[in-house]
C-alpha cells in the first residue's frame, strides 16, 4: 500500500515537472506537428479511410520522441546531484524507477490522445474500422512503453542527458530495426530476431488482432529494462 | 543511536574513508569536521545508505543499516552537501512531495508544513519556485525538507557554506535548539560553526578519525603548556627577564618589544597572581595581561597536517 502511495507520489511529481518545464509542450507539439504532417500526406496520397498512415510512422517517431520524453528523467538528478536527496528518502529504488517510467507512459499517452482527432476526421470522410484503430493506439501504448523503458534505463546510466539520449536513440532503433535485416539470416535465427522486434509485436497489435503472446513480450520486456534501471540508478558517484 | 564499526569506503584505488569506529549517543550534536576531501561527506553518505561501505557495519537506532536501510531513512533527516533541490519545483510543492513520501497524512501536512516553514522562516517565498531563490533561502528549504518529519536524527552536510553571517548565526540556534532533543551531526570545515554548535567534535583526516572529545578536552589536550603576554610600562628586557624567570613555574621567558613579554610556565600552573604580585613589589604598571589562547584552529591544523 505504502509502495503503491510512494509510486504515485513520484508519478505525480514527475508528471507535473514535465509541464513545469518546456518538456512537454515542445514534445507534444512536435509530436503532433510531425504525424500530422506525414499523415495527412500520406493519407491523401493513399486514399483509404484508416488510420494506419499514422501507426506506420509511430514505431519510427517515437524512436526519437520517447528518448526524449526519459533522458531527463534520472540524468537530471545526478547532474544537480537531487538523486542524492532522492536516494536517501524512505523509498525504494523500484518505486522511483516504476514512478518515473508511468509519468514517461503517461505523457506519450497524453500525446497519442491528441491525435485522436485524426481519427475523427477520418471517420468524417469515408467509413472506417474503429478495431484496427483501437488496437493501433493499445499497440502504440505497448511499444512506447517498451521505447520509455529503454530510454529511462539510458537516463539512469549516465548524469549526461546527451548521451542519455543518444543511447537510448541507438537501442531504440536496434529493437526497431532487428526484424528488417533478416534477409540476410538462417530460418530458424530469424524467429528469433523477429520475436525481439518492437516494431514486429507493434504491427500484429495494430491489424487489430490482440494476441497473448505480443503483450507477454511488451510486459517481459519493460520488465527487463525497469530492473535493468533500478539496478543502474543505485550506481554511486565519486562525492 | 548510531555505531559505526570500522567503515571503509574506497572509490577504485581512492580510500575515502578507512577503519572508521565511533558511536553517538542518543541527543547528542556532534561535529564531523575534516578539511576538504578528509571523507566527511563519504562517512555521512554511508549513515544515511546513500553509499554502502566497502566494509564495516552501521547500526542506527539498533537497526543494520544494510538489511533496514528503508525503516533508518524514515528516522533520519538528511541535509546534503551543496543543497540540492528541484529547481522547477515551487517551495510548498517541493515540501508536499517530501512529506507525501514521509507518509504525512494529508490532514497533518498542511500543519506539518506551516510549522517546519516558520522554524526555518521561508513563509514569504512558500510559493516561489525554487529556482528563483537565493542559496540563503534554498539552505533553509533544504532544512525544512530535513525537519519536515520531526526526524530522531538530523544529518547535515555542511550547512552553513553560503550563508551570510547573520543566516550563520540563525542557523546555528537553529541547530542548537534542535540539538536539545534530537541527535544532531554537522559535517564542516568551519571551526568557529562545530564550536559554537557542537558538544562534541571528531576530526577526521584522510579517512581516519584522529581526534574525538568536546571542544574543550580538544583544546586541553592540545595546550602542552601555559602562556601569558604581559606588558609593563618602561621596564628593559634584561630587567624583565631577570624578574620573571624566578617566578615558580615559569619554564621561558621571550622579551618581544618594549615592555613586552611571553612568560610561558608549566601546564596547568597559572602564573597570573605572581605576576601582580611581582609589579606590586616591583612598583612596575600593567598596561596589558592575558592568556594565550588555544584555538580550535590550532588544534585542528595541527591533527590534519602531516
Amino acid at each position: 500500500m505504502n509502495r503503491l502511495k510512494n509510486i504515485w507520489t513520484v508519478f505525480k511529481k514527475e508528471f507535473l515537472s514535465f509541464f513545469n518545464s518546456p518538456v512537454a509542450y515542445i514534445v507534444i507539439t512536435v509530436f503532433l506537428l510531425f504525424s500530422g504532417w506525414l499523415f495527412f500526406q500520406q493519407f491523401f496520397l493513399i486514399g483509404q479511410a484508416g488510420m494506419r498512415p499514422l501507426f506506420a510512422l509511430i514505431p519510427i517517431l517515437f524512436i526519437f520522441f520517447a528518448p526524449a520524453i526519459t533522458m531527463r528523467l534520472v540524468a537530471e538528478e545526478r547532474k544537480t546531484k537531487t538523486i542524492s536527496l532522492l536516494l536517501t528518502l524512505p523509498l525504494g529504488n523500484a518505486e522511483i524507477i516504476l514512478g518515473k517510467f508511468l509519468a514517461a507512459e503517461a505523457l506519450l499517452g497524453v500525446a497519442l490522445l491528441l491525435t485522436l482527432p485524426y481519427a475523427f476526421t477520418v471517420s468524417s470522410i469515408g467509413m472506417l474500422d474503429w478495431g484496427p484503430v483501437w488496437g493501433g493506439y493499445l499497440g502504440a501504448l505497448l511499444m512506447g512503453a517498451a521505447y520509455l523503458a529503454v530510454g529511462l534505463f539510458c537516463s539512469s546510466l549516465t548524469s549526461n542527458q546527451i548521451v542519455a539520449f543518444i543511447l537510448g536513440l541507438g537501442i531504440c532503433f536496434f529493437f526497431f530495426i532487428i526484424d528488417k535485416v533478416l534477409i540476410f539470416l538462417p530460418g530458424n535465427l530469424s524467429t528469433v530476431f523477429e520475436y525481439f522486434s518492437v516494431d514486429y509485436h507493434f504491427r500484429n497489435i495494430a491489424r487489430g488482432v490482440i494476441d497473448l503472446r505480443d503483450i507477454v513480450f511488451y510486459i517481459s520486456f519493460v520488465a527487463a529494462f525497469m530492473i535493468y534501471s533500478i539496478y543502474a540508478v543505485q550506481r554511486e558517484d565519486w562525492r | 543511536m548510531i555505531e559505526a564499526r570500522s567503515l571503509s569506503k574506497a572509490f577504485g584505488p581512492i580510500e575515502a574513508v578507512k577503519d572508521l569506529s565511533f558511536d553517538i549517543r542518543e541527543g547528542e550534536v556532534v561535529g564531523l569536521l575534516g578539511p576538504n576531501g578528509a571523507g566527511k561527506s563519504t562517512t555521512i553518505k554511508m549513515l544515511t545508505g546513500y553509499i554502502t561501505p566497502t566494509s564495516g557495519s552501521v547500526m542506527i537506532a539498533d537497526m543494520d543499516a544494510s538489511r533496514e536501510i528503508l525503516s533508518i531513512r524514515r528516522r533520519i533527516g538528511y541535509m546534503p552537501q551543496d543543497i540540492p533541490l528541484y529547481e522547477d519545483m515551487t517551495v510548498i510543492d517541493y515540501l508536499r512531495f517530501v512529506s507525501d513520501i514521509r507518509q504525512i497524512s494529508s490532514t497533518a501536512r498542511r500543519e506539518k508544513i506551516r510549522h517546519v516553514a516558520e522554524r526555518c522562516s521561508i513563509e514569504k517565498v512558500i510559493t516561489q519556485s525554487i529556482g528563483t531563490l537565493s542559496s540563503g533561502y534554498k539552505q533553509r528549504v533544504g532544512l525544512a525538507q530535513a525537519l519536515i518529519h520531526n526526524p530522531d536524527i538530523l544529518i547535515l552536510d555542511e550547512p552553513s557554506s553560503d550563508l551570510d553571517p547573520n543566516q550563520i548565526v540563525e542557523i546555528r540556534n537553529l541547530i542548537k535548539e534542535i540539538g536539545k532533543e534530537k541527535t544532531v551531526i554537522v559535517s564542516s570545515h568551519i571551526l568557529s560553526e562545530v564550536q559554537a554548535t557542537c558538544g562534541r567534535v571528531m576530526i577526521i583526516s584522510d579517512g581516519k578519525l584522529v581526534a574525538d572529545g568536546s571542544p574543550d578536552e580538544l583544546l586541553a589536550k592540545e595546550r602542552s603548556d601555559n602562556r601569558v603576554h604581559i606588558t609593563f610600562q618602561g621596564v628593559g628586557p634584561e630587567e624583565g627577564i631577570e624578574a620573571l624567570s624566578r617566578i615558580d613555574g615559569v619554564s621561558r621567558v621571550k622579551p618581544i618589544e618594549d615592555g613586552r613579554f611571553i612568560v610561558i610556565a608549566r601546564k596547568g600552573r597559572d602564573v597570573r597572581p605572581d605576576l601582580f604580585h611581582l609589579a606590586v613589589a616591583r612598583d612596575w604598571v600593567i598596561l596589558e595581561m592575558r592568556t594565550e589562547q588555544v584555538s580550535l584552529e590550532d588544534v585542528f591544523r595541527k591533527l590534519t597536517m602531516n
